[in-house]
């Protein structure tokens, strides 16, 4: 089934060569002949026309992708071969990496987000000295992070940023409501949420199968009312009170405060509402502030002033059991099929090193932050809006999924199928918080055995 | 002596070439001309469903080879609630899809059968829903069905007719429908363009003679055109079941089988364990599913129209 190329090096043309691997069957032997002959065009050496793919997400800060390009460009120069990004939706990366280490051939280094690692182990090659290097040279990696790619004690992907989440809202409308601070709890968060419905600015919330903004929320409300999937030893924690309770605040915040259209929005939606003056609190990295900063022409409040100078930022509220947050942690692994993998190394490198990686910091403007502390001292914070410097620590209070247990392949299927998040739009759908819950309980025994 | 001299080849005359002797040979002819068409089918139908079957009865995932399990996955995906909720839901959309675009497919073949001005422009124009691709057209239905956005929310909002927003994609129910309506507005040029061809075989003094009797109009569709285009529509019927039964695009783009699994699909469901969370010999336990199903299906419905040509 898995047909490594023997011949050859990596065409030029990605859709060909994996039309060919795709089809690798009877006619193998006619696909092998022209991949030979494919090949025999290329000058198999390293310097001559090797070509190293990377698949990222695209990003949420346009400017990022832009400045990538340009680093690739540049990286082409430094390492003699030619280095391409290809941007694709962050919801069909993992599809692209099951296709990719199903037939063999591929991109050559992927995105890597969440847990995603320890799902893809067997088809990653370990980059502990890479690891090594980039923490020796910045500084330890944020827990969150490290523990995202170590499988068995070995580094599996290079931790490359982190996208922290705060609720953006409106300054003025909350203050309209008698709210002048962000709610400190979910329940302040409700009531507030049902004075600012009635004026017709509801809370935002995604509860679609979407990569981001869904299990930002869900799982620290399961965490923050002291639910968890599993215990410390991985076994199915999750018929708990603290779940039931979860549920069941989700399903009167929903009714009372959320726009419930939110069921069939994506990590986009949040975005457009916001923006188009439609809510009045979101959960979402920064990308709102900066979209908003950077088309202030265009994007006004309904006094026609710039909507930028009404948004502020603050954290998710407190549970009865903690102030859990999670972001999305986002690191590059190199594949096992690839046929460069010294360039892939020399290129993560390359990219990861503090030069160019300060680079596409600035241009991320706070959205996305580094994978160690260091990045912390960077003087973009000095200089930033001040409803952004919230974005600097935030990473630091972020569970993992698969909490209690550890972050296993079996907490990212549970990721993958949505349980966590399926739980509280089959509550708000009508199921009783108990139902729900017991069948996420069940979709995890299914899950973790 | 002469006559046979000249029946005879010419002297000198070349014999025919080698190649072209093969090519007269009938079965040889036949196997060359079937050949690309049998690689074809070999490489991207047979060698995908064997591999299919293979990856249903092992525990093949992601980078792990995996073994052999016999039917677990098939009872794993019967157990599935979320199995059988797709299950459900693809039998439930290629029933009323189908129905809508054969009953809204016969009514445009019957109206583009009469002659009118623009018959020809108007008839091309139907085609569009059906060559535009379905993704790009589905990414059209999405936007008008946005959940903020919604331009049919505006505008009847703008008419009266309702005061809140209805929830196209965010309610599973709704969802549905939804997605029917899509399936059906793309389907129908299918039945329409193919009924109308069969509408076009049916002579009209067949017509002419049942109105002289004096039949209605419906009594002339129900009596005369319908019982000729039957075998037709048994065949566009059977075509559009299989397609639509595993549908793909239209439901990954418009709702992603949300809203929290309502309106997945068996393939969509299949695609989601097998591709994006990498437990491929599920995923094909899943997909595989589909085709006892469609089986009967065809084999119910090959079997009428034999019985209709028979009669």
């Amino acid at each position: 089934m898995t047909k490594p190329e023997t011949k050859g090096h990596p065409s030029s043309d990605l859709t060909r060569r994996r039309f060919i691997a795709a089809s690798a069957t009877a006619g193998l032997a006619a696909s092998a002949g022209l991949e030979g002959i494919l090949a025999a065009r290329r000058a198999p050496a390293y310097a001559q026309g090797t070509r190293l793919n990377i698949v990222r997400w695209v990003d949420f800060i346009p400017a990022c992708d832009v400045e990538l390009k340009r680093q690739a460009g540049e990286a082409s120069k430094a390492l003699g071969a030619e280095v391409v990004f290809e941007f694709i939706n962050a919801n069909d990366i993992q599809s692209r990496i099951t296709a990719a280490i199903q037939s063999g051939a591929g991109p050559d280094i992927m995105h890597m987000l969440h847990n995603w690692p320890h799902l893809y182990a067997n088809g990653l090659l370990e980059v502990n000295d890479l690891a090594e290097w980039q923490a020796k040279e910045q500084g330890a990696f944020y827990a969150q992070s490290e523990t995202y790619v170590k499988v068995g004690g070995k580094f599996m992907a290079l931790p490359h940023s982190i996208v922290p989440g705060l609720i953006a809202y409106r300054k003025s409308w909350l203050d309209e409501v008698g709210a002048t601070t962000f709610p400190k709890t979910y329940d302040d968060l409700r009531q507030v949420g049902a004075k600012l419905k009635k004026k017709g600015h509801p809370y935002g919330q995604t509860l679609g199968h979407t990569f981001g903004d869904a299990p930002a929320w869900a799982y620290p409300l399961l965490w923050n009312f002291g639910g968890a999937e599993t215990d410390k030893n991985g076994k199915v924690a999750i018929d708990s009170k603290g779940s039931v309770e979860s549920v069941k605040f989700m399903q009167a915040f929903w009714k009372e405060a959320c726009d419930e259209g939110g069921l069939a929005w994506d990590d986009t939606n949040n975005n457009r509402a916001f923006l188009g003056g439609e809510i009045s609190a979101t959960l979402n990295g920064a990308s709102i502030y900066i979209a908003a900063k950077r088309g202030q022409d265009k994007i006004k409040d309904e006094k026609g002033e710039p909507m930028v100078r009404d948004i502020q930022h603050a954290r998710l509220p407190a549970g009865p059991a903690g102030t859990w947050s999670y972001h999305t942690a986002f690191a590059h692994g190199v594949m096992k099929y690839t046929k460069n993998p010294k360039l892939a190394k020399d290129f993560l490198k390359w990219l990861h090193g503090k030069e160019q990686y300060g680079k596409w910091f600035q241009v991320a403007e706070g959205f996305s932050i580094g994978s160690t502390k260091l990045w912390e001292q960077n003087p973009l914070w000095t200089t930033i809006d001040e409803p952004m410097k919230g974005f600097k620590t935030a990473a630091d209070n972020s569970r993992v999924i698969g909490f209690a247990g550890p972050p296993s392949a079996k907490a990212t299927e549970v990721y993958t199928k949505y349980v966590i998040v399926d739980m509280y739009a089959k509550g708000v759908q009508g199921m009783k918080a108990e139902d729900s819950v017991k069948w996420a309980a069940g979709e995890l025994g299914k899950i973790y055995g | 002596m002469a006559g046979i001299a000249a029946a005879l080849p010419q002297a000198g005359a070349t014999r025919p070439g080698r190649v072209t002797r093969w090519l007269e040979n009938e079965r040889l002819l036949a196997a060359l001309l079937l050949a690309p068409a049998i690689v074809i089918l070999g490489m991207f139908i047979a060698y995908p469903f064997v591999m299919g079957v293979w990856l249903s009865l092992s525990s093949v995932s992601v980078g792990n080879p995996g073994e052999f399990v016999g039917i677990k996955n098939f009872i794993k995906a019967w157990n599935d609630s979320i199995f059988r909720t797709a299950f459900w839901n693809t039998s439930f959309y290629t029933f009323w899809a189908t129905i809508f675009k054969l009953s809204l497919g016969m009514w445009l073949a019957l109206l583009l059968n009469r002659h009118f001005r623009g018959k020809r422009i108007v008839r091309a124009a139907m085609l569009l829903p059906f060559i535009v691709p379905t993704v790009l057209s589905t990414f059209a239905w999405r936007w008008m069905f946005d959940p903020t956005f919604s331009v049919l929310n505006w505008l009847l909002y703008q008419t009266g007719f309702i005061t809140t927003k209805i929830p196209f994609l965010s309610d599973g129910t709704y969802g549905m429908w939804c997605a029917i309506v899509v399936n059906t507005w793309r389907g129908m040029p299918f039945f329409a363009i193919t009924l109308l061809a069969g509408l076009q075989t049916i002579s009209t003094d067949l017509q002419e003679a049942a109105s002289l009797d004096g039949a209605n109009g419906w009594h002339r569709f129900w009596h005369v055109t319908w019982p000729l285009l039957k075998p037709v529509t048994v065949v566009v019927v059977v075509f559009s079941i299989i397609q639509t039964f595993s549908d793909f695009q239209l439901i990954y783009v418009l709702t992603g089988g949300g809203p929290a699994n309502a309106t997945h699909l068996l393939a969509t469901y299949a695609y989601q364990i097998g591709i994006a969370t990498g437990l491929l010999g599920e995923g094909a336990a899943i997909s595989l599913f589909m085709l006892p199903v469609l089986f009967i299906v065809v084999w119910l419905q090959l079997r009428y129209l034999r019985h209709l040509e028979g009669a």
